[in-house]
């Protein structure tokens, strides 16, 4: 890619100051259309540096019970790309933070991959993760987001070889994702050795390249700071904020997800 | 038109292998090792012995002579599959797969299943040979297949009913694979069907291919011929692809029939082929029920086997191919074939399989006597007498 993508220059802004990222999940259309917005402005003024959203799907197969269920509520309540588009607009609005969408491929593909990966690009979104995209099966997807600049996330797990990782990295754009654990979105553990060692191997074969974030089952700014500690250039949180949407009332929802993300994001900076 | 072993796991744009990071090595691993074990002849025996001595193949290619005067038309003959153990064909897979996971040392076995079905054959296959097992089955199909949850009880797996979606097949296969991601080191995913990720399947058609090749050998010796036409049903379309592939090559008709539900014009189906689009579900290319924005529908049919919204994807490749017909069968339509079947010829057919022989009812008068017609009886209906006394009451109720 020829110029700076939002993604990119937001890492290399964070690394001037000495800082590691904070990637912040939400799903569109929870816990409703309006108030997804404002955990958005909950997540920017608590300081997080890129935003994931999650487009829903009927068959979530890599998440866990949280955000499938925050799927499930999105998906009855009518969520649809209309509506993401109108929230896209709304956020680029307000904020130039770096956006990217999360979401499987059968949805990406059902529009058309070219369509709507200009779509999504002349609406704002800086990049994609679709867990269910292997390199093997992206030509057509990677070329299509290639054409309209959009990054292309791919994740890596602790059990990808060397020779795989490799492979990835280099069709990769923005950041590389680390699935920190065997299991789906949310499962939290004690953070295991296997994890760290599979965040240092990672780190490595990426050499500077790229950034690696860290995910799935992140929950405290304990297990936050534990990871940028060992390395991690981002970590990204998202059934723990989820949760915590889920359980607070609207009137309070701002200001508790500023809250939360502030701790997360304090963990983020060296100090 | 047969594709052996298509190496990027592609017939033709379907199919391939659309999955988390995580599950990349498993499939590879398991890819290598089907490779190597599929022309090894101690695994063709070990496997021969088991269907053999254990299952009770070959099943036999029984001609309905009843059936076949009612209908006046071709001679119909049935391929009972039904009379496996177990009373389906899942057997066939089941048997093959496990043996293959004891060989990759993986010793805890998990399975999705829709009717039971495959559920049970896969309890059998680890009970007999000292593997544990797990089955995710839909909360709604726990209901109306109850009997079958006794079973795999009985035979020592554990099934975990699945609230989320649609409470179907399709969510039990979700479930199945959150298991595989979390567990992926240890873990075997024995998959009922024709479908999911390569090498799945190629792996799962040619365990089932048996029933082809038994299907010619055996009309070899009755007509020498291979059969003018062959129906079968397709859920996922793992016995429908079995006794499919061995004769893609041959001149004979092929027919698929999916489930047409409550009609094809109503949102109450699960005519995936006849009805569907292009998407990705599950690992795989192939067609789907979805809505306008590639959400996937919720289905409908009054066979728990057939309720899916995806179809494995070499019969999306034959479609497209022209090779196959797909046709579909409404409920009513089944629960008619049902009856007749069980009156004329003393054998009480699964309702899935109850859609091919609905089909051969609608075509068999049109063709001369001097054709053969073979329909895979793909599982007995013990498990679902329950629910055709219900729709027969209600029937007769609502006249
Ligand atoms: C008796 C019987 N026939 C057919 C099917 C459908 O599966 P497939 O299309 O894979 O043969 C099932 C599935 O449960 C079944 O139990």
């Amino acid at each position: 890619m020829s110029k700076t993508s939002r993604i990119q220059s937001k890492f290399l802004e964070l690394d001037s100051k000495n800082e590691k990222a904070l990637i912040a999940y939400t799903m569109v259309g929870y816990p409703n259309e309006k108030d997804t917005l404002t955990v958005i402005r909950g997540l920017i003024k608590g300081g997080a540096d890129i935003i994931e959203l999650g487009f829903p799907f009927s068959d979530p197969l890599a998440d866990g019970l949280v955000i499938q269920n925050a799927s499930t509520v999105s998906l009855d309540r009518g969520t649809n790309l209309a509506q993401f588009f109108r929230l896209v607009k709304k956020i680029r609005q307000e904020s130039d933070i770096p956006l990217v969408l999360m979401t499987y491929t059968n949805i990406l593909y059902h529009q058309n991959y070219e369509k709507f990966f200009k779509e999504i690009r002349d609406a704002g979104i800086d990049g994609v993760i679709t867990p269910d995209m292997t390199i093997e099966e992206s030509k057509e997807y990677l070329r299509a987001a290639r054409k309209h600049s959009v990054d292309t996330i791919f994740l890596v797990s602790p059990n990808t070889d060397r020779k795989r990782l490799e492979k990835i990295i280099k069709m990769t754009t923005g950041f590389l994702y680390l699935v920190a654990v065997y299991g789906t979105t949310g499962v939290q553990n004690k953070i295991q050795q296997y994890t760290i060692d599979a965040l240092k191997t990672t780190k490595k074969a990426a050499n500077h390249k790229i950034p690696v974030g860290i995910g799935f089952g992140i929950s405290t700014p304990e297990d936050a700071k534990r990871f940028i500690q060992q390395g991690a250039d981002a970590v990204i949180v998202g059934s723990a904020l989820i949760k915590l949407v889920e359980k607070t009332a609207p009137a309070k929802l701002e200001n508790a997800v500023v809250s939360f993300t502030k701790k997360l994001k304090n963990t983020t900076k060296r100090g | 038109m047969t594709q052996r072993f298509p190496k990027d796991g592609r017939f033709g744009e379907f199919g391939g292998k659309y999955i988390p990071e995580t599950l990349v090595p498993a499939i590879e691993e398991l890819e290598e090792n089907y490779l190597k074990i599929k022309n090894d002849s101690s695994f063709k025996k070990e496997l021969n012995y088991y269907l053999t001595e254990y299952a009770g193949r070959p099943t036999p290619l029984y001609y309905a002579k009843n059936l076949t005067e009612k209908l006046g038309g071709a001679k119909i003959y049935l391929k009972r599959e039904d009379l496996l153990h177990g009373g389906a064909h899942k057997i066939n897979n089941t048997l093959g797969q496990a043996l293959l996971a004891k060989r990759m040392k993986k010793r805890r076995i998990i399975a999705e299943t829709g009717a039971g079905q495959h559920g049970v054959a896969t309890a059998m296959a680890c009970a007999c040979l000292g593997l544990t097992s797990e089955v995710y089955m839909g909360y709604k199909d726990t209901i109306r297949q109850k009997l079958n949850v006794y079973r795999m009880n009985l035979l020592g797996s554990k099934v975990h009913p699945v609230k989320s979606g649609s409470q179907t097949l399709k969510d039990a296969i979700n479930e199945a694979i959150r298991d595989w991601i979390t567990n992926v080191k240890d873990t075997y995913y024995l998959l009922g069907s024709a479908v999911g990720p390569h090498p799945y399947p190629v792996m799962v058609r040619d365990f089932q291919s048996v029933i082809g090749k038994e299907i010619i050998q055996q009309m070899k010796k009755i007509n020498k011929k291979t059969p003018d036409t062959v129906i079968a049903c397709v859920g996922g379309g793992s016995n429908a692809i079995g006794t499919f592939y061995p004769l893609v090559d041959s001149d004979a008709e092929i027919i698929g029939v999916e489930a047409a539900g409550k009609g094809l014009k109503t949102e109450y189906h699960s005519a995936t082929l006849s009805e569907g689009s292009k998407g990705v579900l599950h690992g795989m290319m192939t067609y789907l029920l979805q809505d306008k924005e590639g959400q996937i529908k919720e289905t409908h049919s009054i066979s728990a086997g057939l309720d899916y919204p995806g179809v494995g994807p070499e019969h999306a490749f034959l479609k497209d191919a022209n090779r196959v017909i797909y046709r579909s069968a409404t409920d009513k339509e089944v629960i008619d074939a049902f009856l007749l079947l069980t009156r004329t010829e003393g054998i009480i057919p699964a309702l899935e399989s109850s859609h091919a022989i609905a089909e051969a009812i609608k075509i068999a008068k049109s063709k001369p006597k001097s054709e053969t017609i073979v329909i895979t009886l793909s599982g007995r209906g013990d498990k679902d007498v329950e629910v055709v006394e219900e729709y027969v009451k209600n029937i007769k109720n609502s006249i």
